[in-house]
């Protein structure tokens, strides 16, 4: 669906309390486009449960069950399985995390609901860091990048959250980015309109925690993709296909220089040349990968 | 009973248009109505008229519209005091 | 009808019968056959509930209270580090103000490992707003299960209800009991009202920022259904006494009236506390008991007697006995007794011997260091 059709809806309000220029609202809006008002969210510690802004007020527009910072897929759980007792299953019960709540602290709880076959959406937004308390590493953040608890830029390479989901093999897993809104758009719709477990992980840009302009928050993503850092794709009952940008590359397109979208972000400012080396390596290797699949 | 209930409120946090340095200027004349602006818009302030109309009693003046836009229809302008 | 039966299966009966539409429960010992029983139930078509085999006891308190806040009775069980692992989520559903009922199987807390009965597990969540029952019989766990709901669920208090037993003592222990009618359940539990709830048609959201202001006075309204909830604990016991022919209160007292002693206790101890005070008015000792049905609300009106001997089967290091120091505020003679902890055997002699101890104006760690 082009952009111009995609329905003008709007669940989340205006005069939340996002940073500017901030990426999980754009995916936000979007989202809840496709998901409709048939949704209750929930939401665990992360900066969405801050943009909500303050009591009484809340500027979402769909029932929230806000919660603890590890247990997203378990509340998702209960409200699933009370739904199916009171015959409204055509209510989707979608969590909207962080990567935080995701990769680290809440991913017991998000395997555990997978795997029971959970009838729910799962929505990881992944920033690449903690945001909402300030800037430190997560178990999504990059190998050189700094973060308040990485000053010297961070010696691992981070998990692929996307591929442990896909060894739980739910009906459908998807990834995504804000720069290509008819591609999320689609995503959610698809996985809206499916039952069982299904998880989408959507790129989202942070300027004050990768440091770059606040306008420049869709370019990141663009970039993120077209260099092949983010990777999109949507895999359905065990099919695997890249979307999008994505699928240009794996068709033949060649990938921008990986140094481009780096020097862009200020979070890698400390990387070293040998650092560039080794993040170069690895994404051609990741990308051969692909390829020969 | 009290617990932690909110409800829906647009300018849940206040009238976040006070926050900006920098507000977006459409030249509706350049304008051919792709609406990235409008679907990029972190805080659903574009409105979708004849053409892109901001509310700017929550624009927070990211830039974002302006760097989308694909004919340079959108400028930012430095806020007078 | 007159069952025989351990304290674990009829708590997983009296679930059963109070009909909650979601369970979310996680194994733990000595509780096991609680939810074991419960999928053998779900499993046969006996229990219609969706029944979420949690992967652990902070998703289980999470999932219903989820499914509480969607709008269903839920359920769960669990026992010490089950109930440790929660923490977080009783303050959850208390703040919430969501009447989840939970069965709590009271174990020692290790390291070291250990199985056996102690009640620090559930005393150590008192501050969480949960309202707190304890059981010194399988008719007890019955009982106090079904009218947990139909305390939770009050429009004036709506708060969640824990009901606490001994493990292995009562849990994996048989005893003959009554259980009614389900049509009789069913008409003391009104079907479930929920407080607020998550509705797509008038969306809200909960649980986002709360500044402190506002936040006081959500505490404020807890408190204030602690208080009702005295009243309404007292008044569903003597409705259930009327309908079922076993009358409860806050506390369940045995010969206090005449007593120059009062043994204050609860759970296993009291039952084994029932017959020392048998033995010794056989021996012409004036002595009574107060069986503390519930401990949060405290019973603070109930326990007007003097020459308390409080039983501890609990600590709080550093402060010693939790009821005991619950009770300094009432002003009394009263003598401390720590026994029973790790699940250490406490007889009906042990309680005897304590009572001369008392007498003898000594206190203590029973068998330990008494002084």
């Amino acid at each position: 669906m082009a952009i111009k059709d995609l329905p003008r809806d709007e669940y989340l309000l205006k005069g939340h309390a996002a940073c500017p220029g901030c990426p999980i609202t754009v995916a936000l809006r979007i989202a809840l486009k496709a998901l409709g008002k048939k949704t209750i969210l929930v939401i665990p510690a992360c900066c969405s449960s801050v943009i909500e802004a303050l009591y009484p007020k809340s500027a979402f527009n769909v029932p929230i069950l806000n919660i603890a910072f590890e247990a997203a897929a378990a509340g998702a759980s209960g409200v699933s399985a009370a739904l199916k007792k009171l015959d409204k299953t055509d209510i989707t019960p979608v969590v909207w995390a962080g990567d935080g709540g995701s990769y680290d602290i809440g991913i017991q709880a998000l395997s555990g609901a997978l795997e029971r076959g959970t009838n729910f959406i799962y929505i990881c937004y992944n920033n690449q860091m903690y945001s909402n308390t300030g800037i430190q590493r997560s178990g999504a953040t990059p190998y050189g990048a700094w973060t308040t608890t990485t000053w010297t830029g961070k010696k691992e390479y981070q998990k692929e959250l996307g591929e442990i989901v896909r060894a739980h093999h739910i009906p459908y897993v998807a990834t995504a980015a804000i720069s290509y809104p008819e591609d999320l758009y689609a995503k959610v719709l698809k996985a809206k309109n499916m039952s069982g477990p299904r998880y989408l992980e959507i790129f989202a840009p942070c300027p004050p925690g990768w440091r770059f302009d606040m306008s420049k928050t869709i370019e990141m993503a663009r970039l993120a993709v077209e260099t092949g850092a983010w990777v999109l794709y949507e895999e359905i009952d065990g099919r695997l296909a890249f979307t999008s940008y994505s699928k240009k590359i794996l068709e033949g397109r060649d990938r921008k220089p990986i140094e481009d979208w780096l020097r862009l972000q200020g979070r890698f400012r400390y990387l070293t040349e040998d650092d560039i080396k080794k993040i170069k390596s690895r994404l051609d290797e990741k990308w051969n990968q692909y390829k020969a699949r | 009973m009290k617990t932690a209930i909110s409800s829906p409120t647009i300018g849940a946090m206040g009238k976040t248009g006070t926050w900006r340095v920098f507000r977006p200027i459409i030249d509706v004349e350049k304008c051919i109505k792709c609406w990235r602006c409008w679907i990029f818009c972190p805080d659903g302030v574009i409105s979708r008229n004849d053409h892109p109309r901001i509310d700017l009693e929550y624009c927070k003046g990211c830039g974002i519209c302006a760097q989308e836009c694909p004919v340079d229809a959108i400028k930012m302008e430095r806020e007078k005091k | 009808m007159i069952v025989i039966d351990t304290g674990n299966n009829i708590a997983a009966l009296a679930a059963k019968m109070a009909r909650p539409q979601v369970i979310a429960a996680y194994p733990i010992t000595p509780q096991t056959n609680v939810v074991e029983r419960i999928a053998e139930f779900v499993e046969k078509g006996e229990l219609d509930t969706e029944y979420i085999r949690v992967e652990s006891e902070h998703s289980a308190m999470t999932a219903c209270i989820a499914a509480s806040a969607t709008g269903v009775r839920t359920f769960t069980a669990t026992s010490s580090h089950g109930l440790l692992l929660m923490h977080e989520m009783l303050h959850w559903a208390g703040l919430s103000r969501l009447p989840v009922v939970m069965v709590n199987v009271n174990r020692s807390i290790g390291p070291g490992w250990n199985i056996w009965s102690d009640l620090t597990d559930s005393l150590a969540q008192r501050d969480t707003g949960w309202i707190q029952l304890y059981a010194s019989s399988n008719q007890e766990i019955f009982d106090n299960v079904i009218q947990a709901y139909k305390i939770a669920e009050n429009e004036d208090i709506f708060l969640p209800v824990m009901v606490s037993y001994d493990g292995f003592i009562l849990s994996h222990t048989s005893m003959p009991l009554d259980v009614p009618a389900q049509s009789k359940i069913d008409a003391f539990l009104p079907s479930f009202k929920p407080g607020w709830t998550l509705d797509v048609d008038h969306p809200i959201t909960h649980g986002n920022i709360v500044p402190p202001k506002p936040y006081m006075d959500i505490r404020y309204s807890m408190e204030n259904a602690m208080k009702k909830a005295q009243k309404i604990i007292e008044d569903v016991g003597e409705e259930w006494g009327k309908k079922f022919g076993r009358p409860y209160g806050l506390v369940q007292e045995y010969f206090c009236d005449d007593a120059d002693y009062v043994f204050v206790t609860m759970a296993a101890l009291a039952a084994e506390a029932k017959v020392a005070v048998d033995t010794l008015r056989g021996k012409g000792e004036k002595v009574g008991l107060i069986n503390l049905r519930t401990v949060r609300p405290f019973p603070y009106s109930q326990l007007k007697y003097d020459n308390m001997i409080v039983i501890d089967r609990d600590l709080s290091p550093g402060l010693g006995g939790i009821i005991y120091h619950e009770m300094k505020k009432i002003n009394s003679t009263m003598y401390s007794f720590i026994a029973g902890i790790g699940g250490v055997d406490v007889s009906y002699k042990d309680i005897e011997r304590m009572y001369q101890l008392a007498q003898e104006g000594k206190e203590g760690w029973y068998p330990l260091e008494v002084k």
